[in-house]
């Protein structure tokens, strides 16, 4: 189970916002990363963050470019889940593979306000709302997703594969 | 099958596939650059292995930052460098080797028809432009494909285009892809695939074709591609003695959508900020004031750009107050248009041409915006901060558009220089 607050945002939220270009330099210091995450959109992002939140946004979200350190900035300044309407599938893919939980979940931008507290299994693939006593179905994961997740993402996944070997 | 399925089919051992279908696919050709590589690196060393699976199947090019424009991308390069060595990776392209990746994988005979190749880069979809499968990952799944050489990757449903028409004069290819980022928006293919065809595009070259291609992913389609022909081949052969299958559509392919356009009456197209889909006709954005024009990247920096962009400015000056940034795609495009004098029109127009280089389409080295500034430009995404402040504003265009443009100081149709 993830509990957190709601950050909210809209639709198309592209990875240049979610990191910008002139800090990609950075890629090897997630922390560093993280100080800028959502910088362009939202300069008190990673205040709000910090200590567990769960991004909430519309259609799209991670459209734009292949750059892992997306995912990687919002793990490192306390995201612990996205939910959105749809994904762009190149972020969608990042953020499993670092083990960070992104659920479809249709209706959740109507349905959830900035600050609401959440609930979410992502098991199940529910999103219970605290704030507003409802709960929401989000598309469950398949089950190889589920191992990646479950071990942490994909590089330990990998490992564990390669030392059973 | 249609082209798409036929190469995922082929690519894991399948006779058949169907959209939505996961299937786990052998990759033919890998590639990371500078700045996607070196946490690609460090993920394939967290995993535990030791060794690539296939160096001759692995290209390496630096393209985002470079020359290093700062110690710490120095840094980044050397891991990069290290790990070719290592690894004994020979189709390396270092600083002055290549220029921007997607330029550089076709002209070194790396994008073959047929195949499945995966870049560390968004714009990887530019190969379908030769009837491969291309794909951008990210670095934790490069890293998992340098280990084993297979990734999983979900059928993708397709919409085909399919485009009549002849261009009216000054109306590019990019002002087509333009208008159907526009029409289908950018969260309207997400997981597709987007097949380019009708007599538009088989009249295409090669440069109109990638050009198309490359902007696939900003309808956030898994890739885009275009049935090989006499065009691919003529192309392929002179870049590859490699042996290769050309894959075609069955004749029952099935699509989820068919898109028909005409481009009789289209205009010049100019994407506004700060979304890739905010699609105008020029004649609607006329009279913007701009700071910077910026004629390169892996959607418009290739030689037919350079020319129709020469062609305007030729014995004209670049305004002043607007400083115009030229990067040739790569070091081949840039001997050529040296050879062809066009890089001679640049500079005496006041144009600063710059070595092959991302450069400033991503915000990350060369040609940076103040905020308020403006900027034209004939790369691909215009997103808040994407080429520098996030107060600056990115219009996308042709490089028509973008020449005639720096010669007015304003957003222009190139149909209104006309002499």
């Amino acid at each position: 189970m993830i509990s957190g607050k709601a950050i909210k945002y809209g639709n198309n939220v592209n990875t240049d916002v979610i990191i910008p270009g002139k800090y990609l330099i950075l890629t090897l210091d997630p922390m560093e990363l993280a100080k800028h995450a959502m910088e362009g959109l939202d300069p008190l992002f990673f205040r709000k963050a910090q200590g567990g939140a769960i991004i909430v946004a519309g259609r799209n979200f991670g459209c734009g470019s292949s750059r892992e350190e997306a995912p990687l900035a919002l793990k490192h300044a306390g995201v612990k889940c996205v939910l959105a309407e749809s994904f762009a599938r190149i972020f969608y893919r990042n953020a499993i593979n670092l083990g960070l939980p992104v659920l479809e979940c249709p209706r959740v931008s109507s349905e959830v306000r900035d600050g609401d507290e959440l609930v979410v299994d992502v098991k199940a693939g529910e999103v219970k709302n605290k704030s507003k006593n409802l709960t929401l179905r989000a598309t469950q994961l398949p089950e190889f997703i589920m191992e990646i997740l479950n071990d942490g993402g994909l590089i330990e996944h990998l490992r564990r594969r390669i030392e059973s070997k | 099958m249609n082209i798409i399925e036929k190469i995922l089919a082929r690519a894991s051992g399948k006779g058949e596939v169907t959209p939505g279908e996961m299937v786990e696919a052998s990759v033919d050709v890998a590639m990371i650059h500078d700045l996607t590589g070196p946490l690609a690196i460090e993920s394939f060393r967290k995993i535990g292995a030791k060794k690539v699976w296939d160096s001759q199947r692995i290209v390496v090019i630096f393209d985002h930052l470079v020359p290093a424009n700062s110690e710490r991308s120095a840094e980044l390069h050397s891991i990069v460098r290290e790990f070719v060595i290592e690894q004994k990776i020979e189709k390396f392209y270092d600083v002055g080797r290549g220029g921007i990746c997607h330029q550089v994988m076709p002209e070194k005979g790396h994008v073959i028809p047929g195949e499945l190749i995966v870049g560390a880069d968004s714009h990887t979809c530019t190969y379908g432009a030769f009837g491969a499968f291309a794909t951008g990952i990210g670095a934790t799944d490069m890293a998992a494909v340098f280990a084993t050489g297979a990734l999983w990757l979900k059928v993708p449903n397709v919409i085909k285009v399919n485009v009549e028409g002849r261009f009216q004069r000054y109306v590019t290819p990019k002002d087509l892809i333009l208008s159907i980022v526009g029409e289908i928006k950018a969260d309207g293919a997400i997981y597709k695939g987007i097949e380019f065809a009708g007599s538009t595009v088989r009249n295409m070259s090669v440069d109109g074709r990638m050009t198309m291609c490359n902007m696939a992913i900003e309808v956030s389609a898994k890739t885009g591609i275009v049935e090989p022909d006499e065009t691919t081949l003529n192309y392929i052969k002179e870049r590859t003695n490699k042996p290769f299958q050309i894959v075609k559509n069955d004749p029952d392919a099935t699509y989820e959508k068919i898109l028909n356009l005409d481009t009789t009456n289209m205009e010049p197209e100019v994407s506004c900020p700060h979304s890739v889909d905010n699609v105008k006709p020029v004649s609607e954005v006329a009279e913007v004031s701009i700071n910077q024009a910026f004629l390169g990247s892996c959607t418009n920096g290739r030689i037919e750009d350079l020319r129709s962009a020469a062609s305007f400015l030729k014995g004209k000056k670049v305004r002043n107050g607007v400083r115009m940034i030229v990067v040739p795609a790569s070091q081949e495009v840039y001997l050529q248009a040296l050879q062809e004098g066009l890089l001679e029109i640049f500079l005496k127009a006041g144009a600063i041409v710059g070595n092959p280089t991302c450069g400033p389409c991503l915000g990350g080295h060369l040609g940076l915006l103040a905020p308020g500034e403006v900027c034209i430009s004939s790369s691909n995404r215009n997103f808040v901060g994407r080429m520098g402040s996030p107060k600056a504003q990115v219009y996308l265009a042709s490089p028509l558009t973008v020449a005639a443009s720096a010669i007015t100081g304003k957003i222009t149709d190139p149909r209104a220089l006309e002499t």
